[in-house]
């Protein structure tokens, strides 16, 4: 019947600084970061930030050995996307190696390399900015900090506390499909119908757990007060601006050394 | 913690001439319903399954939903206002203990009901380490919710509902999913609580011994859903008590007319044996080692034992559904049929002749759109002719009391029927091992009674029978040979007596 445990951020270690910093700042800190790196797919600006990044996030307490730990899907991911710019990135200059579709040239170099960068650029620092946040705390940030609608916020959390029961829930439909001897093949049906009967399963939760907000008051008139106070401060402004900072000095370098390819062009 | 600090105005509820009719149906749910509840009463509501029970009780704390889920007549006030209209004079607390958690942390939670009345922050958390305190959760305010048992879970729950000080206190079968040591604690917690605050109370159960001494009026609804018994809890069972029990409810004093264990030989042979089992769930820790256990041929066998125990676990390991962390179970060759002893390496389809398993929640075992369609999936994947398929569809849905529901969705059958219903297809392929994992749970009377003596046909034709259980009903009517799981190190074996 229990649950299972989702990951705890309460295990996760600690950063210098970032760790007195709203969860919804991150948040946006994240977002003021990375959107500028999205519109341009040079090497050289991705380089830039991810240094900055890097030195930053060091002195914020993230080790080499942490940061492998907590980013590892996206070492992983970062260099595959490179490859398959290589391989396929759109051909110019020299060409190095040639296998059917696969050309290898001056172009599709420098594209894996911007990729790679890139990815890393974006990956890295949504992902440690976010290593101790809770989703409770990013709630109240989102709502009390951003003013987002309280019953929207709110429902997304408590809807977040099901996942764990459906795991669950799958688990046990997984054996009771052995059990009914419809384990052996047809792997594609039966996922289906247990797609189906974990959607049942959800709707009803789901408005039980309806019912049990409303009976606490939940979306009545009254203006709702807040048990947790969810603030920000100058830590907050000054991650807004750093991360500003960071996109903006990457963009300027880039467009300096007339490296700054946006993706429109 | 003196009780003047806790006190709350307690709420008076009033119903003339009430009904409600969910959309969609025709019948309705209740009809002339005239009841005053005085403030500070505390009211047992009894009925049988369907009979609107729930439906009340919801009116009762406004959540009953608008025009689009259903239609009502009649007046219903709590303290002469419409209970839409006096939200947080009614705490409700449900059946479902994982459907009600609502945040991440315990204190969280609690705090959720004052933060949507709009008490201010510094009260909010005055009031949640009261009310922590009122129902016995001695757990720091930021222990998380998804570690709680099912106990501690009702208890979150009830503590949620007194932090808004409500004047009503609703409980909808709130021991009905609970072991015996969590209907304790919730018992408990309720009368601490009815102790400190004085508020009215109305409680829904089935389980009529657990509320008894703490109710002083048992209000009765006939399966139309009307009212039917209403009075002083003795004079009200006496007067009904055989009609109760029929109805469903579990009365005390009312015997099961079912058979007493009976007692199985020390060396009985086995169906299935362990030898240095270890358990565990894929990639979750060990939780026992070095079980050496048998399970009696044709014979009932219990396995109990604490929450959190393994005997889930356990069960899943010798229906060959989950691998052995070490040691092994071994099938007995009446049992295994001329495949290798290790259950977990037969194929799925060559179970079915051989071990049934049957799971705590029958939603998660069922895979088709009918009833009768989910009889016939497991003799359909054994290969089966259609016309033997029909032959056993048939003699199982006739022996389950489903045929009228032959056609209806598993989905949408009420507790008992789904009960019924994931025994019986089980049992169409009529495997020589079923295994059940909590049968009983939630169960009405009715339901209880059926079951158990369907289970003491199966073992009387020869089937040899595992359940994982709380229930002491159940074991002194099944538990011949008997299995107790500690939380950690052992198992203790031994059998039933009569009586």
């Amino acid at each position: 019947m229990s649950a299972v445990e989702l990951p705890e951020s309460g295990h996760a270690p600690s950063l210098r600084f970032v760790d007195r910093v709203n969860p919804a700042t991150r948040l946006a800190a994240a977002m003021v970061l990375t959107t500028p790196l999205l519109l341009t797919v040079d090497w050289l600006s991705a380089a830039i930030a991810l240094g900055i990044q890097l030195v930053l996030f060091s002195l914020a307490g993230v080790t080499p050995g942490l940061l492998v730990r907590r980013t590892w899907p996206i070492l992983i991911a970062a260099p595959i996307a490179g490859i398959s710019m290589l391989l396929y990135g759109r051909p110019s200059g020299t060409v190095y190696w040639e296998f059917w579709l696969a050309r290898i040239t001056d172009g599709s170099i420098q594209l894996a390399l911007a990729v790679t960068l890139r990815v890393l650029a974006i990956g890295l620092p949504a992902a440690l900015l976010f290593l101790r946040v809770d989703p409770t705390d990013l709630a109240d940030g989102l709502a009390q900090v951003w003013r987002l609608p309280a019953r929207f916020v709110l429902g997304a959390l408590a809807a977040t506390r099901l996942v764990g029961l459906f795991v669950e829930d799958w688990r046990a439909m997984s054996l009771s499909r052995r059990a009914r001897g419809i384990g052996d093949h047809g792997a594609v049906r039966r996922a289906a119908t247990m797609a189906f009967a974990l959607l049942v399963l959800a709707i009803r939760r789901g408005s039980k757990l309806a019912t049990a907000m409303e009976a606490r008051g939940f979306g009545a008139e009254t203006e709702r007060t807040w048990a947790r106070p969810s603030q920000v401060g100058s830590a907050d402004a000054l991650l807004v601006l750093l991360a500003a900072a960071v996109a903006a000095i990457s963009i300027a370098g880039a467009l300096w050394a007339g490296t700054f390819h946006p993706v429109w062009a | 913690m003196d009780r003047a600090s806790h006190a709350v105005r307690p709420a008076r509820v009033d119903a003339t001439g009430w009904g409600w009719r969910h959309a969609g149906r025709r019948r309705q749910a209740l009809q002339g319903v005239d009841l005053a509840i005085e403030p500070g009463e505390r009211v047992l509501l009894l009925g049988p399954s369907g009979s609107g029970k729930s439906t009340l009780l919801h009116a009762f704390a406004g959540v009953l939903g608008g025009d689009d889920e259903g239609e009502s007549r009649g007046t219903l006030r709590v303290d002469g206002r419409a209970p839409t209209e006096a939200r947080g004079r009614a705490g409700l607390v449900l059946q479902d203990p994982d459907s009600q958690v609502i945040l991440a942390r315990v204190g969280d939670d609690v705090a959720f009901g004052c933060e949507n009345l709009g008490v201010p922050r510094e009260e909010i958390w005055e009031r949640v380490r009261a009310a922590v305190d009122a129902v016995g959760l001695d757990l720091p305010l930021d222990h998380p919710t998804s570690r709680l048992s099912g106990g501690q879970k009702q208890r979150l729950a009830l503590a949620g509902a007194i932090a808004m000080r409500p004047g009503l206190l609703l409980l909808d079968e709130p021991t009905a999913n609970l072991d015996p040591d969590g209907v304790a604690e919730v018992r408990r917690a309720v009368a601490r609580v009815l102790e400190r605050t004085g508020a009215t109370l109305v409680v829904v159960e089935h389980r009529v011994d657990v509320w008894l001494d703490l109710v002083d009026r048992v209000v009765v609804l006939g399966a139309d859903g009307e009212l039917i018994a209403d009075g002083r809890p003795d004079a009200v069972l006496d007067r009904r008590r055989e009609a109760l029990a029929a109805a469903g409810v579990w009365v005390p004093d009312v015997p099961l007319e079912v058979p007493d264990a009976e007692v199985v030989a020390n060396d009985a042979p086995p169906a299935l044996s362990t030898t240095d089992l270890a358990i565990g769930r894929p990639r979750g820790r060990v939780l026992h080692e070095g079980l050496d256990l048998a399970i009696p041929a044709a014979a009932s066998t219990v396995l109990t034992g604490p929450n959190g125990a393994g005997k889930s676990t356990l069960a899943l390991t010798l229906g060959g559904l989950l691998r052995p962390r070490g040691g092994r179970v071994a099938a007995a060759p009446t049992i295994s049929l001329g495949l290798g002893e290790s259950p977990v390496r037969w194929r799925s389809r060559e179970l079915l002749t051989r071990i049934g398993t049957v799971f705590q929640e029958p939603e998660h075992q069922f895979v088709a759109a009918t009833v009768r369609d989910e009889v016939a999936v497991a003799p359909r994947a054994l290969g089966l002719a259609a016309r033997e398929v029909d032959a056993r569809v048939d003699e199982v849905l006739h022996r389950l009391r489903l045929d009228h529901l032959a056609a209806a969705n598993p989905f949408t059958l009420s507790g008992g029927e789904a009960r019924r219903l994931s025994v019986g297809s089980v049992l169409a392929t009529r495997p020589g091992v079923v295994i059940l994992d909590e049968p009983t749970f939630g169960q009405d009377r009715l339901g209880w009674v059926e079951l158990v003596r369907l289970l003491h046909e199966l073992v009387h034709d020869g089937t040899t029978l595992l359940s994982v259980t709380h229930d002491a009903a159940f074991i002194d009517s099944l538990g011949g040979h008997r299995i107790a799981l500690d939380a950690r190190g052992g198992a203790r074996v031994g059998s039933g007596s009569r009586g």
